[in-house]
């Protein structure tokens, strides 16, 4: 693997940079891996990532009916944050943005993360007092947050209208300094190149269409478009697909699958400073390098798996952006998409073992997923590697919805569903 | 925007209308007979197809009425609406 630095840099500029190779190679894939993941989104490739890295497997393959990062990777709003409100969602998120951290160092790939602060608007009393609840909570559990009075998230984010005349007024704001953004593409590049490097395969253009089991029910691989491909471990990572994949297997998930849309302005000089999310008003905004405006919307009210929704959702998001930064009401959206988030009862991911020995699945991430991808990838490798779960993803088993101890950021989550 | 049959009312807008999940799962007849995996299974478990969906909606904008849709969840195209307590029509992709 060609590895970055400022000399290498510029050793191949003097070259008329026409030596860098390909990131990773396009394997055929082999009649037989040790592990299979399915879903080579950010989650997946940082699983064969850890696999290889941290538990020795090298000979796995990651599957992908598209291409790699194409689908959730591809489409979020790529926020970073960790202020959750239980004990076990602030373990998982928590540790993923430790994870953030030393990402690019640990790949050699600038994934550009920045943390630039994560502000969350509070409008009403409940508001207020479900902030401040989340601001001890996340403090008790080492996660940062700090609470802001209106002037000072005004001052902390200068666009925002803090009139008491709006019609949901600025009461305050939950801020969590290290949240903020990365690339999205280049944390499933970096993951990959990262995977490519230790042997792992990744095969693209190869749909899963089956999932084989030996009579005694564990799985001995999966059948695609490409093939049957042998495998004594199946990692599930296919976000909306999820239940698609797993009905293969015979086993039915609680998820539901919607569209969940975003849009981007025209690109405009640096204008806004950090990530601003209203729950109440639902909206989340911030901008990206390119300088577009990065606006996240809600969800469609219905299963789809149509990758679109109906425009009456971001128009309703916009309303609000324009209410909170009136500067903005002359911008110009460009683009406007949707993607397909797999959602739990609860809110909160599932990474577990299933009731078929060898097939594990990492699914559940609902609306908000790409904030988790280098931690949900660890503990996933884990749990695959050692056929136990990491101490971690323990508490997000299937198994939770039966036995009553849900983990319910439904109610609790700083983000509207 | 998607546009509706309401049974009672006609075509109307998406939005006049809610979302009430998966059709035809019918609530146990006794439910401390179940076990906790099939009370569960009753509670959270959805088929989530990816093709045909029998789903209910409520006109809650309108007549207020519960019914039932066939819709393809590929590409958002009803296939029909019928009210509750009808059974499932046969309907296939493309319909």
């Amino acid at each position: 693997m060609q590895t970055y630095s400022a000399l290498s840099l510029l050793r191949r500029a003097f070259g008329g940079h026409s030596s860098w190779q390909p990131h990773w190679r396009t394997p055929e894939p082999k009649p037989e891996y040790d592990a299979v993941i399915v879903g080579a989104g950010g989650h997946g490739l940082g699983t064969a990532y850890y696999l290889a890295k941290e538990h020795g497997m090298r000979n796995i393959a990651v599957i992908e009916r598209g291409w790699l990062g194409g689908g959730n990777t591809g489409r979020n709003t790529t926020i970073i944050r960790s202020n959750y409100l239980f004990d076990e969602s602030a373990g998982l998120y928590e540790h993923s943005v430790k994870l953030w951290e030393s990402l690019s160092r640990e790949l050699n790939y600038n994934v550009m993360y920045s943390p630039r602060g994560v502000m969350m608007l509070a409008h009403t009393i409940h508001d207020i007092q479900v902030f401040k609840r989340h601001v001890h909570a996340n403090r008790a559990n080492g996660v940062d947050n700090e609470w802001l009075t209106a002037e000072q998230a005004k001052e902390f984010c200068p666009p925002l209208n803090i009139s008491p005349t709006l019609r949901y007024p600025v009461l305050g704001a939950a801020l969590q300094r290290r949240g903020g953004t990365a690339r999205h593409d280049a944390v499933a590049w970096g993951f990959a190149r990262g995977a490519d490097a230790m042997g792992v395969d990744i095969i693209q253009n190869c749909e899963v269409t089956g999932i084989r089991r030996a009579p005694n029910g564990a799985v001995t691989g999966v059948d695609t478009s490409r093939g049957f491909i042998g495998a004594k471990k199946v990692g599930v990572v296919a976000a909306g697909h999820t239940s698609v994949v797993m009905a293969m297997a015979g086993l039915r998930l609680p998820l539901e699958s919607f569209p969940l849309q975003a849009l981007v302005s025209e690109p405009v000089k640096p204008a806004f400073p950090c990530v601003v999310m209203s729950n109440t008003v639902h909206a989340y905004i911030s901008q990206s390098d390119k300088g577009e405006l990065v606006i996240g919307a809600g969800t469609d009210a219905y299963v789809s798996y149509s990758q679109r929704g109906g425009l009456h959702i971001p128009a309703h998001t916009l309303d609000a952006i324009c209410e909170l930064f009136p500067m903005f009401r002359r911008m110009r959206m460009l683009r406007n998409w949707g993607g397909i988030v797999d959602t739990t009862p609860d809110r909160s991911p599932i990474i577990a073992k299933t009731p078929v020995p060898g097939l594990y699945v990492n699914c559940g991430w609902g609306t908000g997923g790409f904030k988790a991808t280098p931690g949900s990838a660890h503990v996933f490798a884990h749990t695959i590697a050692r056929d136990e779960p990491h101490p971690i993803n323990a508490p997000f088993t299937i198994e939770r919805f039966r036995d009553g101890v849900m983990i319910d950021e439904a109610a609790a989550a700083a983000v509207a569903h | 925007m998607l546009l509706i049959d309401c049974p009672y009312c006609g075509k109307r807008p998406e939005i006049e209308f809610s979302y009430g999940g998966e059709a035809h799962i019918a609530r146990p007849a006794d439910p401390s007979a179940l076990s906790d995996e099939e009370w569960a299974t009753f509670l959270y478990v959805r088929t989530n197809p990816k093709g045909i969906h029998a789903e209910r909606w409520r006109h809650s904008n309108g007549c207020g009425r519960f019914f039932n849709a066939v819709r393809d969840t590929v590409s958002d195209f009803f296939v029909t609406t019928y009210k509750s307590g009808e059974p499932r029509p046969d309907a296939k992709v493309g319909a």
